[in-house]
């Protein structure tokens, strides 16, 4: 029985979120919270893995109250079980402090259920980093699988994994002793649709909540914004770029002119 | 920890097949500039397996000092012993920035190292620059999701760490005739204590040009209206034999692979030409094809960015343009082909 961890996070959509001109801040209104789309993979592959091997899923999120809403979406993918840490002591975490935040619960989780194997999306839509999962490997000391496109083999017993690490230009092979945690590329496998016994659980789901008290062995110097060494100086709309020609005329004339900027560089034509 | 006890700026060096990788070269051009302003060393450190012939290459782009780690356990990039190497390093010799491409390498070993020194990092880096007198990193990149640039600060750890995009700095033109210093150092490591292995390494032979190596890129976006749309930018592209790109929301619509995406969570390209068509032109992607020697854009909202970051810009209809350009470059390519095999014969006669 495999105890599969997948780690999540709640974040504004920012294909239609609106940057507040005068604030040069995001205007959370108008982004709906999402489930981070890298994680809904990493959920998906955790949820494969257990088919596959049998098991236990669990799913984990640091966030304000309202990420319950991504536990359940996770839930709804065949997660089994949910536990969320929301704390104002963890507001303002850089990654070298999510990281820790996390690793904590984590092993709060283990000692509940030990787990083999954590499963963490490539990076999150918001802060487009993907620090935090190989962070979380260093701070429980096991093996960062990043940037895993397929799992090969899971084998508990004699206590390894074996999977494709992408590369710019094909792929790896590569063995690890478990636990370990991957970090999953979207390729890894496509999104079932969740059935419908999944979505009324899902509905009237309650997970584990802990605040940083609950958190046992928890140096608060390491949390949140106290314990992120990088912070945002500035936020700033980069000058436009004076821009360029605009072609007039007719459509046949717009695109003439542009044959012949195009043919001006004939040399990439010429075989 | 004591600020003043931390000096040089370095690079990670990054070796593919025996050389060192592009964005290594671009970092020791950037890394020259912070180290000139702030008046002191540049430093690479160069991790792998008979790599240490390597070093003249880093002095000819820029490095005063170069740290070796050469041992056959580092055939393969591994987090482990790579980050055991560089965390010795950092630990013996003190560099005030480290930096790393933010290539799938580079962004795993420096996620490893900035939890265990720990430090501060900042990824996807796009512009780089230093406080003479402090010393303080001011790295910037796009945040949430490429509508702003946020700078970002490590005031009190060292070293200060970013990733930095490939082909986003310039390197320098090489001189053979500049040398430095050559550190070896070695770390012990048993490979029986390494808890990963590599057991296969597989190259995807690509059968099309790699849009990050093609000369010329086009590509679409949400603007192409639909998946059938989008066939038009295929055509084009097989029209001047160039490799297709894509905008984010174009790749999370399905309507093409994500290889294709060219932006801050995709590729960088620097082709000789870039088409954007249909691409409204957030930063985000505008960060992955601005140094493209000539940029075209072709966008039905006259109000769209793109139109800032081009050298020139159509306000139209794609759907319509495209289809036409398709089938006067039909008709004059030919001739420009028969043209030079006329000047090839003239020359051979």
């Amino acid at each position: 029985m495999l105890h599969i961890v997948a780690c999540i996070k709640q974040v504004p959509d920012t294909k239609v979120a609106k940057i507040n001109p005068k604030t040069n801040t995001i205007d959370r209104a108008s982004a709906p919270a999402i489930l981070n789309p890298y994680d809904a993979h990493a959920v998906e592959e955790a949820v494969r893995l257990k088919k596959r091997y049998g098991g236990v899923v669990s799913v984990l999120t640091m966030g304000p109250p309202p990420a319950v809403k991504a536990i359940r979406k996770c839930i709804e993918l065949g997660a089994d079980e949910g536990y969320m840490i929301s704390d104002r002591a963890f507001a303002g975490a850089d990654t070298l402090a999510t990281s820790y935040a996390l690793a904590k619960a984590l092993e709060q989780i283990a000692k509940q259920r030990p787990i083999d194997l954590i499963i963490c999306g490539k990076m999150t839509i918001d802060g487009d980093t993907g620090q935090v999962g190989p962070g979380i490997a260093r701070r429980l000391d096991i093996p960062p699988l990043t940037g895993v496109n397929k799992v090969v083999e899971i084998n508990k017993e004699k206590g390894y994994a074996i999977v494709h690490r992408k590369l710019e230009d094909g792929y790896e092979v590569v063995k690890s002793t478990l636990p370990c945690l991957f970090t999953v590329e979207k390729e890894i496998n496509d999104i079932s649709f969740a059935p419908l016994p999944n979505m009324i659980k899902a509905a009237r789901y309650h997970p584990t909540i802990w605040t940083a008290d609950d958190l046992e062995n928890v140096d608060r110097k390491q949390l949140g914004l106290k314990g992120s060494p990088t912070i945002v100086s500035k936020i700033w709309t980069p000058p436009k770029p004076k821009g360029g020609e605009l072609l007039e005329g007719t459509t046949e004339e717009k695109v003439e002119q542009l044959l012949s900027i195009v043919l001006e560089k004939k040399e990439l034509f010429q075989s | 920890m004591n600020l003043e006890d931390y000096r040089g700026i370095w690079v990670y060096i990054e070796v593919k097949d025996g050389n060192v990788a592009p964005v290594s070269l671009e970092l020791l051009g950037a890394g020259r500039m912070l180290a000139d302003k702030r008046g002191t060393e540049l430093g690479g450190v160069l991790i792998g397996s008979g790599v240490k012939p390597l070093a003249t290459t880093l002095f000819a782009y820029g490095a005063d000092v170069v740290y070796v780690y050469d041992d056959p356990i580092f055939e393969h990039y591994r987090t482990e012993p790579y980050m055991r190497a560089l965390l010795d390093c950092c630990h013996k010799h003190k560099p005030e920035v480290l930096l790393y491409g933010a290539t799938p390498t580079g962004k795993d070993l420096a996620s490893a190292i900035a939890t265990d020194l720990p430090t501060g990092l900042t990824a996807d880096t796009t512009i780089l620059d230093i406080e003479e007198d402090t010393g303080l990193l001011l790295a910037s990149r796009p945040a949430f999701g490429g509508n702003i640039m946020a700078t970002i600060l490590c005031k009190k750890y060292r070293p200060q760490m970013a990733t930095v995009r490939p082909k986003v700095m310039k390197a320098l033109s090489p001189d053979p005739a500049r040398t430095g210093r050559i550190i070896e150092e070695q770390i012990e490591l048993h490979e029986e204590q390494m808890r990963t292995k590599v057991l296969e390494v597989v190259r995807e032979t690509v059968k099309k040009a790699r849009i990050d190596e093609a000369d010329i890129v086009v590509a679409g976006g949400k603007g192409m209206g639909s998946k059938e749309g989008f066939q038009l930018i295929h055509e084009l592209a097989d029209v001047l034999g160039a490799a297709v790109g894509a905008s984010r929301d174009v790749v999370e619509a399905g309507w093409i692979d994500h290889h294709h995406q060219v932006g801050q969570t995709g590729v960088t390209v620097t082709p000789k030409i870039y088409f954007a068509i249909g691409i409204s032109g957030a930063i985000q992607h505008i960060v992955g094809m601005q140094n493209s020697e000539l940029i075209i854009a072709i966008n039905k909202d006259p109000n769209a960015p793109i139109f800032q970051a081009c050298h020139y810009g159509i306000v139209g209809d794609a759907l319509e343009i495209v289809p036409l350009l398709i089938k006067r470059l039909k008709e004059e390519l030919p001739k420009l082909n028969a043209s030079a095999d006329a000047k090839e014969e003239i020359r051979h006669a």
